[in-house]
């Protein structure tokens, strides 16, 4: 017998009984729409914390005084002696393999005036090299030259949600912006990111030289340090090795802030996308444990599926006996059975990948969660589901195979 | 020349724990092409037996069984499979048709099993349905059949791929004389054709119509009148 005679055989005996067919599909159906739900969304996190990182500049180390910014370890990130301008200045010029570096300072909560409005905003002092280590693209007029850094003049570039709100979306270069009270002139702005996963608006923001920022907001001033930073940016260039740059960087850093062999550091180097990609993890691992518990709701549905196997096994006995009787070889009535078991199984796993796709995209009109459905998963869901339609319609089509002819038609 | 079928010796025994019942207790028989035979015997005497051993649905425990030319101590499951689809027709007491499946579907499924096309498989099935009367009823189901229609719609499926023996074990046990009497005459019809029967049964006037009457006791023959 063919395989199509014996698909069509299969069809018809699940046809005949569609009430308990679709009963014992139940459980492959929720199977396999809840791996396709926790697959999507595993796969829509991956893919914004990429997205992620590649907003905040792909290969981007973060040099920071305290022991790390893998917060609370050893005290909390960013405390302890300032890095310095200097020590910008020094990793540029002594650390090969990097394509730039940039301080940075932060003001916060500073009152931004124009017209009308008054909006509070972050202040951020930087480097002009800062813009394309952290690539944020200058839409509109300029950046600032390192020049008009250097002699602190009053320069902003400004963000997209400041435009919007501040500049009530006209353009905002050549204009007289007053910020914390002082009049800084606007000469260009740069291109939305969006918000982070955080949550917060990377766009509400406003970029001023460094020193400026210093001078005028006293932001990260302390008597001791002479030209503090909060952060230095250091870009890795492409192809070099991060490791080793940062290595050099720790190394050098150890030197410029006296630090005895064997002692810990008092700063820390690290890559951000390392940073980011760690703190997933423990979402990774929770959705891990969720595949697993839905890799175990297939796991009963194929359960219920031998069930029913089994029961239409028992109840087909007579049919059985009746086949071998007319010619059928033991292998025809296997697979028969088999196949009526991955059938039951591909037609539940069609409908769960249905509800499971519809479930993504309803979960991601209504959640906050990004979700992506790759097209492979049409392939999971069909392979999984005829998985489990032959791991556990073996058992019950060997069984009937087994039977004997005479027993069988005399069975009641 | 060589009997169509030829059993000699022939035992079959059950053993049931400890026990072991002689089913078949030596028996030795030649029916011949052609032949029109009814097996008689009382309850237990191995009727079933030996028409299951002749249908290869079971193995004899010891003696000779030959049926058209094949062996049926020795035949390997393959060709136990084909003997089965090909050289005979069974035809039971209770019909085993299989339930909502069509008259029609049911009598084409020995074909599923030959490697027939389904085009060719529903035009053979509704030419027997034909033959037997029952042209009208091809798409009904089992339960939508009268008792003696279900009958000849099983006939209609042992005929489908024209067998050489028709076996048939109380094929009128289940139904009232008068429809036994229509049963009756479609086998008396087919033996004419040219087609081996042997029935089993339990009704002298049923028996009448074969031309030879062998009658069992204790798994033995006990009389073979022609
Ligand atoms: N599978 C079996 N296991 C054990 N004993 C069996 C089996 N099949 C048949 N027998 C025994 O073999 C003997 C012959 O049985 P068989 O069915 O051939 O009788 P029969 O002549 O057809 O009887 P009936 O007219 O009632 O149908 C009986 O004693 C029966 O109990
Ligand atoms: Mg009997």
């Amino acid at each position: 017998m063919n395989l199509l005679a014996s698909i069509r055989v299969a069809l018809t005996a699940l046809r005949i009984n569609a009430l308990r067919s679709s009963l014992a599909m139940l459980g492959v159906i929720i199977g396999v729409a809840s791996v396709i739900v926790l697959v999507s969304i595993s796969e829509g996190t991956k893919q914004a914390v990429e997205a992620q990182i590649a907003s905040f500049g792909a290969n981007l180390l973060i040099v920071r005084p305290g022991a790390s910014i893998f917060g609370g370890r050893r005290g909390a990130g960013g405390t302890g002696t300032p890095v310095t301008d200097a020590d910008a200045e020094a990793i540029r010029d002594q650390v090969s393999g990097i394509d730039g570096v940039s301080g940075e300072v932060n003001a916060m909560g500073l009152s931004v005036v124009f017209g009308g409005v008054n909006w509070s905003t972050r202040i951020t002092g930087v480097n002009p090299s800062f813009f394309g280590i952290r690539d944020w693209t200058i839409e509109e007029g300029r950046a600032f030259s390192v020049e008009e850094e250097q002699s602190a003049r009053r320069l902003a570039v400004v963000g997209q949600t400041i435009i919007d709100e501040v500049f009530d979306g006209a353009s905002p270069v050549g204009q007289s912006l007053r910020i914390g009270g002082q009049q800084f002139e606007v000469i260009g702005t740069v291109a939305a990111k969006g918000e982070t996963s955080f949550g917060s608006d990377q766009d509400d923001i406003v970029f001023a030289p460094l020193s400026t920022v210093r001078q005028r907001f006293g932001a990260s001033e302390t008597p001791t340090v002479r030209d503090p930073v909060q952060t230095i940016y250091v870009a890795v260039g492409d192809g070099e090795n991060t490791d080793r740059i940062i290595a050099d960087i720790q190394d050098l850093l150890r030197i410029r802030r006296d630090i005895q062999p064997g002692a810990d550091d008092d700063f820390s180097v690290a890559s951000l996308a390392e940073f980011i990609r760690a703190r997933n993890e423990t979402e990774s691992q929770l959705g891990l444990l969720l595949a697993v518990g839905a890799g175990i709701v297939l796991l009963v549905g194929g359960i219920g599926i031998m069930n029913i196997m089994l029961v239409s096994v028992t109840e087909r006995t007579r049919e059985i006996g009746l086949r071998l009787a007319v010619g059928a070889r033991a292998s025809d009535i296997r697979n028969q059975f088999l196949i009526e078991s991955i059938v039951l199984c591909v037609t539940g796993g069609l409908v769960g990948l249905v509800v499971g796709v519809g479930g993504t995209i309803a979960y991601a009109n209504v959640g906050e969660l990004e979700i992506s459905v790759n097209p492979g998963i049409v392939a999971v869901a069909i392979g999984a589901s005829a998985f489990v339609g032959v791991f556990f319609g073996l058992y019950p089509a060997h069984r009937a195979a087994r039977l004997n002819p005479i027993e069988a038609l005399r069975f009641e | 020349m060589t009997a169509l079928i030829e059993c000699r010796n022939l035992v079959k025994t059950y053993s049931m724990g400890d026990m072991t019942i002689r089913a078949l207790d030596g028996v030795s028989l030649a029916i011949e092409a052609g032949e029109y035979v009814a097996i008689m015997g009382s309850s237990g005497s191995g009727k079933s037996t030996l028409m299951n051993l002749l249908g290869a649905l079971d193995r004899p425990t010891s003696g000779l069984l030959r049926v058209a030319g094949e062996d049926l101590g020795t035949l390997g499951p393959e060709a136990v499979a084909r003997f089965r689809n090909r050289t005979i027709g069974f035809v039971f007491q209770q019909f085993n048709l299989l339930p909502r499946t069509s008259a029609a579907e049911n009598v084409a499924l020995p074909l599923v099993y030959g490697g027939v096309a389904h085009a060719e498989r529903r035009e053979r099935a509704l030419a027997r349905l034909e033959q037997l009367g029952l042209g009208e009823r091809t798409d009904h189901h089992p339960s939508q059949l009268s008792g003696g229609q279900q009958q000849r719609v099983a006939i209609a499926r042992a005929l489908v791929n024209d067998p050489q023996i028709l076996l048939a074990d109380e094929p009128t046990g289940a139904l009232d004389s008068k429809t036994s009497e229509d049963i009756m005459a479609i086998f008396d019809q087919l033996n004419r054709e040219g087609i081996t029967i042997i029935l089993v049964t339990h009704e002298q006037e049923v028996a009448d119509h074969a031309r030879r009457q062998i009658v069992f006791r204790d798994g033995r023959v006990l009389e073979d009148r022609t």
